[in-house]
C-alpha cells in the first residue's frame, strides 16, 4: 500500500497533468480563433480606437508572435506555470481576480448542496442496507434509478415549476438572500444523494452480513452500539472515496445549475466566457475546476487514511 | 428483477430509436417550416404532436432532435470504447512506462468534467456536433481504458496467455480468444452509461443555450424554447422532457441494477 508521500506524489502528478491538459486545450482555442492575434491583443491593451498596424506590429515584436506555434506554446505553458492567467478579454480584469470573486459563490452553493446530500443520502442508504430486501430498500432502489435517469437541468426545471412557480415557496433564480440558495443546492444535492445512498446501502448490506458484525451482536451489544462501533467506521472510508470521485459530477452540475438559476459562480462564468470566446477566463475556470477536484481528493485520501489506517481503497 | 428491467430498457430504447428513424418518413412539413398562425396549436393531420411557439411541427422536431442526440451519443461512445479498449490492452500488454504514462493521462482528464471538455472543444472545432463527439469521447475513453486495463492485467500474467504465446499465437488471436471474453461482459454497462451521459450532456448544454445552435432541433434547446409557454401548452413542453427522460431511463435500465 502506498504511504502518505506516495499519495501526495500521485496527486501532485495528477495536478500537473490537469494543468497541462487545460493549457494545451486553451492554446488550441487561441489558435482556432479567427483574425490576427496581434491586433486582438493590441485592441485589448490600448482600446479598440487606438489600434493601428503600428501598435499591432509592436505587440507582434514584443510577444514574439512570429516565432511559430511551438515557441508560442512554450510561452503559454510557462505563463501557466507562473500562475499568470492573464486578463479577461471581456472585462479587462485579471483572471485570477475575477475567479477569486466567483469561487466564493460556487463554494457556498457546493457546501450547502453537499450538506443536504449527506443528510439525505448516506443515512437512508444505511437504513436500507441494514434491512436489505425490505420495503425501504426497494423504494430507495426505484427512487435512485429514477433520479439517475433525470439530468440535473431537468430536475432543476421540475423543482422551479413545482416549488417556485406553482407553490410560490421559494425564489426561482437570483443571488443575495438566503432563500436563493435552496433550489440550486437541492437540485445538485438530490443527484449526489441518490448515488451516495446506493453506495452506502451496498456497503452497509455487505458489513451487516459479515461475520464480525454477527459476532458483535452475539456478544451482547445493542443495535445502536454495533452500528456505531462496527458498522459506520467500516463504510465511512470507501464512501468518502466514492464521494471524492463524485466531485467531478458536482463540478459539472455547478456549470449547468448556476447558469439555470443565475448563480454568479465559476460555472456561470465559464458559460459566459465560452459564449464570448474569452479564452483566458475559460482557461482559468477550467484550471480551478480541475485543480479543485485534485485538492479535494488529496484531502479525502488523507481523511480516509485517518478513518481506516489499514489503507483500504475503494 | 434484473432480467425483466433489462428487457424493459431494451424495449423502450428500440421504441425511441424506431420513432426517430421512421417518423421523418411520414412527415411532410419538416422540422423547420414555420406557420405562425398555428403557434402552440394542438395536433392535426400534418403535425400529430401539435405545434411549437413558432408553429413548427413538434412531431418532426422531436424525431430530428432524437436522431441528432442518438447519432452523436452513439458515435462518441463507440469512439471512446475503441480508443479506451485499445489503449487499455496496450497498457496491460506492455506495462512499464507506457502503462504509467497512459494512467497519468487518464487520471488527469478524469479531474475535468465532460461538459467542460465539450465547451472547450466547441471553441476549437468548427461545429457543435463535432465538439460534442470529440469532447465526450475525450472524457469517456478513460472508463473503457480502466476497465480493460484492470481486466487484462490479471489475465496477461496467467498461464493461458503464456501457453498461447509459446504455441506461437499472435497478439490478434490472444486478444480475440483470451482478452475479449474478459472485457465483453462489463462493456454493456459501460456503453449504456456512456450513451446516457452523452445524451444528458447534449441536452444540458442545449438547455443553457451553448449547445447545438438554434434552428436545428435538439431536446434541451426545445425544452428551454417551450418553457415560457408552459401554461398555454403544457403538452408541448412535456414532449421533449418525456423523450429525454424515457431515453435516459431505458439506457439506465439496460446498464443494470448497480448504480
Amino acid at each position: 500500500m502506498r504511504g502518505l508521500t506516495g499519495i501526495l506524489a500521485f496527486r501532485l502528478a495528477q495536478a500537473a497533468g490537469v494543468a497541462l491538459v487545460v493549457g494545451v486545450m486553451s492554446f488550441l482555442m487561441i489558435q482556432a480563433m479567427p483574425g490576427d492575434a496581434a491586433y486582438r491583443i493590441a485592441a485589448a491593451r490600448y482600446g479598440y480606437d487606438m489600434v493601428s498596424s503600428q501598435a499591432a506590429d509592436a505587440v507582434r515584436a514584443e510577444l514574439n508572435l512570429d516565432a511559430g506555434a511551438l515557441a508560442q506554446f512554450g510561452g503559454w505553458i510557462a505563463d501557466l506555470l507562473r500562475f499568470d492567467l492573464g486578463r479577461s478579454v471581456v472585462s479587462g480584469e485579471p483572471v485570477a481576480h475575477e475567479i477569486a470573486h466567483q469561487l466564493g459563490a460556487t463554494l457556498h452553493l457546493s457546501v450547502v448542496a453537499l450538506l443536504i446530500a449527506l443528510l439525505i443520502g448516506p443515512p437512508l442508504g444505511v437504513l436500507a442496507g441494514l434491512r436489505a430486501g425490505g420495503l425501504l430498500d426497494r423504494v430507495l432502489l426505484v427512487a435512485a434509478a429514477g433520479l439517475r435517469a433525470m439530468p440535473q437541468f431537468l430536475l432543476g426545471l421540475v423543482l422551479i415549476v413545482a416549488l417556485a412557480v406553482e407553490a410560490g415557496l421559494l425564489p426561482s433564480a437570483g443571488h443575495g438572500r438566503a432563500a436563493h440558495v435552496v433550489l440550486p443546492a437541492l437540485t445538485l444535492a438530490l443527484g449526489l444523494a441518490a448515488g451516495s445512498a446506493r453506495i452506502a446501502r451496498d456497503l452497509m448490506a455487505g458489513i451487516a452480513a459479515s461475520q464480525h458484525y454477527a459476532f458483535a451482536r452475539m456478544k451482547g451489544l445493542s443495535d445502536g452500539q454495533v452500528l456505531r462501533h462496527h458498522g459506520l467506521r467500516n463504510i465511512a472510508a470507501p464512501l468518502l472515496t466514492y464521494l471524492g470521485l463524485q466531485f467531478v459530477f458536482l463540478a459539472e452540475g455547478v456549470v449547468v445549475v448556476e447558469t439555470i438559476f443565475g448563480w454568479p459562480g465559476i460555472g456561470h462564468a465559464l458559460i459566459h466566457a465560452v459564449f464570448h470566446r474569452d479564452v483566458p477566463m475559460v482557461q482559468g475556470t477550467a484550471l480551478v475546476m480541475g485543480l479543485g477536484f485534485v485538492v479535494l481528493n488529496a484531502l479525502i485520501d488523507l481523511a480516509a487514511g485517518r478513518i481506516d489506517p489499514r489503507g483500504v481503497t475503494a | 428483477m434484473s432480467l425483466r428491467s433489462d428487457r424493459i430498457g431494451w424495449a423502450l430504447l428500440l421504441a425511441v430509436i424506431g420513432f426517430a428513424l421512421l417518423a421523418p418518413a411520414f412527415d411532410q412539413t419538416g422540422p423547420l417550416k414555420q406557420s405562425l398562425l398555428k403557434a402552440l396549436a394542438g395536433p392535426d393531420a400534418a403535425a400529430p404532436f401539435g405545434y411549437d411557439h413558432l408553429g413548427r411541427s413538434l412531431f418532426s422536431r422531436l424525431a430530428h432532435a432524437l436522431r441528432l442526440s442518438l447519432t452523436i451519443a452513439f458515435a462518441a461512445t463507440a469512439t471512446a470504447a475503441v480508443v479506451g479498449i485499445g489503449l487499455g490492452v496496450l497498457a496491460a500488454w506492455r506495462g512499464g512506462w507506457i502503462d504509467r504514462a497512459l494512467g497519468l493521462v487518464a487520471d488527469s482528464v478524469l479531474a475535468l468534467p465532460a461538459l467542460l471538455m465539450v465547451l472547450m472543444m466547441g471553441v476549437i472545432l468548427p461545429g457543435m456536433g463535432a465538439a460534442f463527439w470529440a469532447g465526450i469521447a475525450a472524457v469517456q475513453w478513460i472508463e473503457f481504458f480502466r476497465l480493460t486495463r484492470r481486466a487484462c492485467r490479471a489475465v496477461m500474467d496467467g498461464p493461458a496467455v503464456e501457453a498461447a504465446r509459446i504455441q506461437g499465437f499472435g497478439p490478434a488471436w490472444i486478444f480475440r480468444r483470451i482478452l475479449w471474453p474478459e472485457i465483453g461482459p462489463v462493456l454493456r454497462t459501460a456503453m449504456a452509461f456512456g450513451v446516457a451521459g452523452a445524451i444528458a450532456a447534449i441536452a444540458a448544454l442545449g438547455f443553457v443555450s451553448v449547445g447545438v445552435p438554434a434552428p436545428t432541433p435538439e431536446l434541451g434547446q426545445m425544452m428551454v424554447e417551450l418553457l415560457p409557454s408552459w401554461r398555454e401548452a403544457p403538452v408541448a413542453v412535456a414532449q421533449p422532457v418525456a423523450a429525454c427522460f424515457v431515453l435516459l431511463l431505458s439506457l439506465n435500465l439496460i446498464a443494470g441494477g448497480r448504480a
